[in-house]
């Protein structure tokens, strides 16, 4: 592999060249959404896109989430390939008819005749300081409904390859970009393959436990694991990256190696993909698992205002107090 | 965007130019060519048709439920007889005369009321979209179809239609608001009948009349007598040509009425009164355009025959193709929610194929 094609990029890069990529590649893709023309998107996403493609292909709509997602579906009944901006997760909810009741049913309602291959990108999650309606984890409501594909990269390389999947798949995706992950820099290489849809990946090796995380719950886990190596205990790490289809095979391949296991996600627990996958876990590793397997969550409580957000988000010193608590003496 | 307020209202009256006794208007300039009518008249019987068939087979229990049209069947037609091969219908769940009108096989249609599958037409063979069962938010569809239609350079327009509840729905303004902006060519029917379900029109909006919603997203309305199929085809005829010359949206409301309950399960009794159907019963679109068409001596005995011996062969088709009970593919259950399964899906699959293959062996 060369090293020449390396270089310092953010997420926000990253998810910006898979657009101008894909656009490039299909003709069929366009983009569209709320300020994503010559202002590029609020998080920038979207940059220069509609100089360089044109205002066909790359457009702002009136403010009306429904609208854009329900003009998407009709675009690609007709041909095209949507890839649509949600600004903020809470502001998908207009759009939730749309994507629950047409984005997730066509294919089945006509067995297969209609298709609506789209991208739904949702900037989610918190840990930016943003004032209320502006930090959810929406990403149970998607992933509870069938027919979704449902995709949260924690890095830059994953976002450009996970984003450039979900626009080349046969099935409506809905790309949870952490906001919080938009600018930290990375090393990549964009030529380099990527594990594709519905694969998890084991990020860190680890023996004595394994820490269960995806989008920005991530980085916070893998610092949970550096501090725990430094302190004795050898955590690995798995990123989920994509929640539906769920690589229940790695996942419990991760679990099995090492009989204990915490999942990690800023969600509120009840009722959550964290809940999801501790019982799937649970389900098939019961044998291999020396304690319960425990969830790292936010509480059940709304998004907190800015100056309470740390309370509510999944810390290193959580995760690690919960490790402490996986029945080590019983062993 | 600058346009003439006034050049997008409506008439003040609906357009209508065939009266409920069946004497032409005045605006004979704008009646449909003979032609046309006659065959608007052999689609009304056969709709006519469709809708008494399908009413006798929800009571033999062949149907779970059927949405009637009857005394929609001019708005139904029109829809559909005014759109060209390259053209998309999106009709509702109330909208399958205007399917079968486009084309598609009722005992097709049909499926999604027999409890088959959700939809049983492929909706690319005919441009007819899934019939919506939730309200509007096909509108946003039509708008998408017509948006990238026009994108490509493509001459399709595309027949939205809604009822007169669905215009409270904000995907109903929603899409009149992206049509408008993208001046996409879509033409959004709304088939007033009076009622949603229960409730009234006056309980439904406040508005002049609901082709006046138009107006507020810069979409032209019209209003249309919609048990008068020539004025219904001449007005959704102009909105069709207008949007395939690149002039954008239209809005239609047709004034109608929905002679039947909401669907069998409904009771009509309980909100409106006989006396109010009845007087509907003599506007009637059928009968309204049969005494024009014979008293202009258009209507032959040989075309009334040939119209009536083709209902009734469709009605034959309806009654065979809906009394064969066909055991649906317990893999569809699994095979379309995704282009290909996942893993968890295979063993759910497979979950039920072993429940199967143990029935069967008891």
């Amino acid at each position: 592999m060369s090293t020449a094609t390396r270089e310092k990029m953010t997420m926000a890069q990253a998810l910006n060249r898979a657009l101008r990529n894909a656009m490039t590649a299909d003709p069929s893709v366009v983009v569209f959404g709320e300020d994503v023309g010559p202002l590029g998107g609020v998080f920038r996403i979207t940059d220069g896109l509609s100089a360089e493609f044109g205002e066909q292909r790359c457009f702002d709509t009136p403010l009306a989430e429904s609208g854009i997602v329900g003009m998407a579906v009709g675009m690609a009944m007709n041909g095209m390939r949507p890839v649509v901006e949600m600004q903020f997760d809470a502001f998908a909810y207009p759009a939730f008819e749309q994507v629950v009741s047409h984005v997730a049913k066509l294919r089945n309602r006509t067995r297969g005749a209609v298709t609506v291959p789209m991208v739904i990108r949702v900037p989610y999650g918190g840990g930016i300081g943003g004032v209320e309606h502006h930090c959810d984890s929406s990403e149970a409501y998607y992933a509870h409904t069938p027919g979704l594909h449902v995709l949260a990269p924690a890095s830059a390389a994953d976002a450009y390859g996970l984003l450039r999947a979900a626009i080349a798949s046969p099935d409506p995706v809905v790309f949870l970009e952490p906001k919080r992950l938009y600018w930290a820099k990375e090393d990549v290489d964009l030529s380099d393959e990527v594990p594709g849809i519905g694969r998890a990946a084991v990020i860190r090796e680890g023996t004595d436990a394994t820490l269960i995380a995806y989008g920005p719950s991530v980085p916070v886990a893998l610092d949970a694991a550096e501090i725990a190596a430094q302190e004795g205990r050898s955590l690995q790490v798995v990123d989920v990256r994509s929640i539906v289809p769920f690589d229940d095979d790695t996942v419990c391949a991760a679990v099995r190696s090492t009989g204990r296991a915490v999942v990690v996600a800023e969600a509120p627990g009840f009722a959550s993909v964290a809940s999801e996958i501790v019982a799937r876990v649970t389900e098939r590793c019961f044998h291999s698992l020396a304690a319960p397997v425990r969830r790292v969550t936010g509480f059940d409580i709304p998004y907190p205002p800015p100056k309470l957000e740390h309370l509510q988000l999944p810390g290193v010193d959580r995760i690690l107090d919960t490790v402490d608590d996986l029945q080590w003496e019983d062993s | 965007m600058t346009c003439d307020p006034d050049l997008l209202l409506p008439s003040t009256e609906p357009v209508m130019l065939i009266d409920a006794d069946g004497r032409p208007t005045g605006f004979t300039a704008d009646l449909p060519a003979a032609d046309e009518l006659l065959r608007a008249h052999a689609a009304m019987v056969a709709g006519r048709r469709l809708n008494d068939q399908a009413y006798a087979l929800v009571r033999q229990g062949r149907l779970a439920v059927y949405p009637s049209s009857h005394g929609q069947e001019a708005c139904q037609v029109a829809a559909a007889q005014v759109l060209r091969t390259e053209d998309w219908l999106f009709p509702t769940y109330r909208d399958t005369v205007a399917a079968v009108t486009r084309g598609v096989d009722p005992v097709q249609v049909l499926a999604l009321l027999k409890g088959d599958w959700h939809c049983g037409y492929d909706p690319y063979r005919h441009r007819v979209a899934p019939q919506a069962t939730p309200l509007a938010t096909q509108l946003l569809h039509a708008v998408g179809v017509a948006h990238a239609a026009r994108l490509r350079g493509e001459s399709t327009v595309v027949m939205a239609l809604c009822g007169d509840g669905a215009t409270s729905e904000g995907d109903f303004h929603e899409a009149m608001n992206f049509a408008a902006v993208f001046r996409a060519p879509v033409v959004f029917l709304v088939q007033n009948n009076e009622y949603a379900i229960s409730v009234p029109l006056a309980k439904q909006s406040a508005a002049p009349a609901l082709a006046y919603k138009g107006v507020g997203y810069g979409v032209p309305g019209e209003r249309v007598d919609g048990n008068d199929v020539a004025a219904m085809l001449t007005v959704l005829g102009d909105a069709v040509d207008r949007a395939r010359r690149g002039q954008g949206p239209q809005l239609v409301e047709a004034h109608t009425y929905r002679m039947q309950a909401h669907t069998n399960a409904d009771d009509a009794g309980r909100y409106r009164s006989a006396q109010e159907v009845a007087a509907w019963v003599s506007r009637d679109p059928l009968r309204r355009l049969e005494t024009y068409l014979r008293a202009a001596g258009l209507l032959t005995e040989g075309a009334e025959r040939a119209a009536a011996a083709a209902a009734d062969r469709m009605a034959a088709r309806m009654r065979d193709g809906l009394n064969r009970d066909i055991t649906p593919d317990f893999h569809d259950l699994f095979d379309h929610v995704y282009a290909r399964r996942t893993p968890q899906l295979d063993e759910q699959a497979a979950l039920v194929a072993d429940e199967l293959d143990r029935e069967d062996a008891r």
